[in-house]
């Protein structure tokens, strides 16, 4: 990476070096145009895009040539005189028809495709994605009940968003927990949000769905090869819009069974953790990296808060309160913060609870098990 | 009868001459141009290299509503109000705006109001954040304190802009001089009595929807909140309800502009003008009937999605008229290119562009694709800067020496065009590109992958910046010491308001002149 100035000066250059490289370089420095991507409705959508375009080239080319011609021709300087009419049916009539004749030639098309979008019957698998400040949940309905989900979250470190690292490849465009989803099966996404309203965006896949709190609207992809399919939030959604990604990892069906397995087999883990007890030292280091993770980017590192918008740990009602209470806050959120209760395991939210008690001057000495956690949602 | 304006601080405060209301208008639009372009700078600095670098996301937040609350409701709407007070009377032959009280009234609470949303940037918990559209429950159960503060601003913003639409309508339809038929009436003057009724069927509806914020934010009802029986989605389809003609209301007078302009450069009149005029009308009356094209990725049923579509694309075909129109006005005209030309055609080639990618918008399939990107913000740039902001520039320059008497400088002039010419090409075209890339809108940070067009399009907006300052010097230059103007200005010009004496007097049409 060069220093600001520096890439200010190697601009121009830049530009006309692309221009002698291959056009892949080129494409990567300087991306142009939509994505084909990997799916039929993909493909339709950048059909149509660059049909509508090529018919705006089009008359864009007829109006500016004559509009080009007269600027040149019909000047005052050429000492020409200037004619008088203004008006002429024949000529306001054919410029009427002939738009409406390309209208209703591009409006063929785009219905064929939207009816195709709007087909999201006979899924082979069915993903309940729910937008919440700032991250996704997955959640794999299961015809036997054992559904699995999880929470999907920026991975960039702060450090390379604060420039006090290099960027990686995928900056900003990275999670923790990607979705994976077989390929060559119908996934039918059934999306919706927690608090306020989200878009769940997947270029590659021509898949864009606004998650609306209260409603649930479907979307479906069928995705023919193997590939990570990377994507953002696109709607509007506070403090870190920028910052809650979308991964897809599109794998054969048996790679996808693994996984599928896998996830299952930590949630019983997660389940069994949670009936263990844990010693002060292990809760408070724990629940330290459960804060930097979730609530460290409101809350800010040293517990202050930002006034006004994000109230401070330190020394907070809550958190040097009733215990019952601060659980039920990160539990369920409240006044403008989001629920944890869902996110994090029994074991992180005891730990995180212990550490906010005890970190940043609040000494309250207590600690919390997994096991007051469980009992607390229990007791709902 | 003839006397002068009254002096000091009283002649602004309490005038109610159409002239004087309409300096300031403009002067206070002015203003707020460049505090919305300072907003935007900020912005564009912040978006210059990947990586967090000047602001905080949630600062960077304010910046973009604020940006856009500034430039709709403070730059481009007071200005179009601003040029139909000063030019409205004198072009129907009329000696003043119909309602000269209220007229003084719906100018005076506009700073007000702008102060009340500048001041929410001091507030606790900052200036609202949520963007202009204000989408809840972001702009309600998530919004900091301030939006109260936003709401009332909205509320006084709302209520000059309906005073000011009755004055114009009243002033258009019971004003004209003897002969000024309808059919008759300059082309500004048709768009901005259509204007003014969009204005007053659509501002009250923006004041609904801030009001049931206001109630649901206050008072415990559920308007948008879906856990209480409300629908967020209901706020989008109120909002767009006065969203999409308010873009018109922003438009249509430009239009006006233009339409009085090329036709005086080019030395002959206007093609089609009864064409126009219905080609307006026609937009009008389709601009409410396509407002969820801004939503068509909220999930609306298919058969909704699908006539908004269609109705969309129709608007493409009065705006295809509009522009042939133009085209063939100068079409064996006898063409000079004084600034207010070259900003003219400017307009019609860049509004085009605009009206190009709204037409791809518009294919409501190809939208899953295009919505919420940077695609979308090169678009509605292109039909507001070179549309509303380059059209109410050639109306500063084509008729400040009617107003002052004198003469901007023209190498200054088309220097400015130039700089603003390549500045905002510069800043907006290569948006059509990061967002095809996959650049989403609002956002304070991005890939790398974007970083080199980000780059570009910051420095544009710096140089189209320095222009306006440019801008700011030539007026006030021309009002200093400028040559002095004639009264008839520009060779082609034609209509009442060139009848006149150059700088007009503080009382024109007292005696109304004859139109055959």
């Amino acid at each position: 990476m060069l220093g600001k100035s520096k890439r200010l000066l190697v601009l121009p250059l830049h530009a006309i070096m692309a221009a002698c490289l291959p056009i892949a370089a080129w494409a990567t420095e300087w991306p142009l145009n939509m994505t084909e991507g990997v799916t039929s409705v993909s493909r339709e959508i950048h059909g149509l895009h660059m049909q509508i375009f090529w018919w705006c080239v089009a008359i864009g080319v007829v109006v500016f040539g004559v509009m080009f011609y007269t600027i040149f021709a019909h000047r005052k300087s050429r000492g020409v005189k200037p004619a008088h009419f203004h008006e002429n049916v024949t000529l306001e009539l054919i410029w009427t028809i002939i738009p409406i004749l390309i209208l209703v030639v591009m409006a063929v098309p785009a219905t064929k495709t939207l009816v195709h979008i709007y087909d999201t019957d006979d899924a082979d698998l069915d993903i309940l994605v729910t937008g919440y400040q700032w991250k996704w949940k997955y959640e794999y309905l299961d015809e036997n009940g054992e559904n699995i989900s999880f929470f999907s979250l920026l991975s960039t470190p702060a450090s390379q968003i604060q420039n006090t690292e290099e960027k990686s490849e995928h900056y900003l465009l990275e999670v923790d927990e990607p979705m994976y989803i077989p390929v060559n099966k119908k996934v039918r996404f059934l999306v919706t949000a927690a608090d306020v309203i989200h878009s769940w965006w997947v270029p590659q896949l021509g898949v864009k769905r606004d998650a609306i709190p209260g409603y649930i609207h479907e979307a479906w992809t069928r995705v023919e090869q193997p590939g990570i399919f990377r994507g953002q939030c696109t709607e509007l959604c506070g403090k870190d819009h920028g910052f809650m990604p979308v991964v897809v990892h599109a794998v054969e069906q048996a790679e996808f069974d693994t996984w599928l397995e896998g996830k299952r087999a930590k949630a019983r883990e997660i389940a069994e953790a949670a009936k263990q007890t844990l010693s002060f030292q292990e809760l408070y280091s724990r629940g330290e990296a459960v804060y930097t993770k979730n609530c460290a980017a409101c809350h800010l590192p040293d517990g202050k808060g930002v006034a006004g918008a994000f109230p401070a740990i330190a020394g907070s009602p809550i958190a040097t309160g009733p215990v019952r209470d601060h659980i039920n806050r990160v539990v369920n959120g409240g006044v403008g913060m989001p629920p944890f209760g869902e996110q994090l395991t029994p074991v992180e939210l005891a730990a995180v609870v212990t550490y906010q008690r005890n970190a940043f001057g609040n000494n309250m000495g207590d600690q919390i098990q997994p096991i007051d956690v469980v009992n607390f949602k229990q007791g709902q | 009868m003839a006397h002068g304006p009254a002096h000091g601080l009283t002649r602004w405060l309490y005038t109610t001459n159409h002239k004087d209301i309409g300096t300031m208008y403009l002067w206070f639009s002015f203003a707020m141009f460049f505090l919305g372009g300072i907003f935007a700078l900020i912005i564009r600095a912040e978006l210059f290299e990947p990586g967090l670098q000047i602001v905080e996301p949630n600062f960077f937040n304010q910046m973009t509503t604020m940006h856009g609350l500034v430039m709709v409701f403070g730059a481009v709407m007071p200005a179009f109000v601003g040029l139909a007070n000063w030019m409205v009377p004198m072009m129907i032959g009329a000696p003043d705006m119909a309602l000269p009280r209220m007229n003084n009234l719906s100018f005076w609470i506009l700073p007000f109001a702008f102060a009340m949303l500048a001041s929410t940037l001091f507030m606790e918990g900052g200036a609202p954040n949520f963007g202009w559209t204000f989408y809840a429950p972001l702009s309600t159960t998530y919004a900091p304190a301030s939006v109260t503060f936003f709401i009332f601003a909205v509320h006084i913003m709302g209520a000059s802009s309906i005073m000011g639409a009755i004055n114009i309508i009243a002033t258009i339809l019971n004003m004209r001089a003897p002969g000024m038929t309808l059919m008759k009436m300059p082309l500004f003057v048709w768009t901005w009595l259509i204007t003014a009724y969009l204005l007053i069927a659509v501002m009250p509806v923006l004041a609904g929807v801030v009001t049931m914020m206001l109630m649901d934010i206050h008072f415990g009802t559920s308007f948008f909140d879906a856990a209480g029986g409300g629908d967020p989605v209901l706020f989008q389809h109120v909002f767009w309800f006065f969203g999409h003609p308010e873009v018109y209301i922003m438009i249509l007078p430009a239009f006006g502009v233009v339409s009085a302009i090329i036709p005086t450069f080019a030395r002959k009149p206007l093609f089609g003008y009864s064409s126009m005029v219905y080609a307006t009308a026609s937009i009008a009356i389709l601009s409410f009937m396509v407002w969820a094209h801004h939503m068509f990725t909220v999930g609306m049923p298919f058969i909704g999605e699908w006539v908004f579509m269609i109705a969309t694309m129709a608007i493409a075909v009065p705006t295809g008229v509009k522009v042939f129109n133009w085209v063939t006005t100068m079409y064996k005209g006898a063409m000079t290119f004084e600034t207010p030309m070259l900003f003219s055609i400017a307009f019609v080639i860049l509004f085009t562009i605009g009206g190009f990618s709204g037409l791809m918008l518009a294919i409501a399939p190809a939208d899953f694709q295009y919505h919420d990107t940077y695609f979308v913000v090169a678009h509605f740039h292109y039909v507001l800067v070179p549309g509303a902001i380059f059209s109410i520039t050639a109306a500063v320059y084509y008729w400040l020496p009617k107003w002052c008497g004198r003469m901007y400088d023209e190498t200054l002039g088309k220097t400015h065009f130039w700089l603003a010419f390549i500045g905002l090409n510069l800043t907006f075209f290569p948006m059509h590109f990061s967002g095809l890339a996959g650049m989403p809108r609002r956002i304070p940070d991005y890939n790398p992958l974007f970083a080199n067009w980000n780059m570009l399009s910051s420095i544009g907006s710096f140089l189209f910046g320095a222009a306006q300052v440019l801008f700011l010097y030539i007026i006030i230059r021309a009002i200093v010491s400028g040559r002095k103007a004639t009264d008839q200005v520009w060779e082609g010009a034609h209509g009442l308001e060139w009848t006149v004496p150059s700088p007009a007097p503080y009382h024109t049409f007292t005696t109304p002149p004859k139109v055959d």
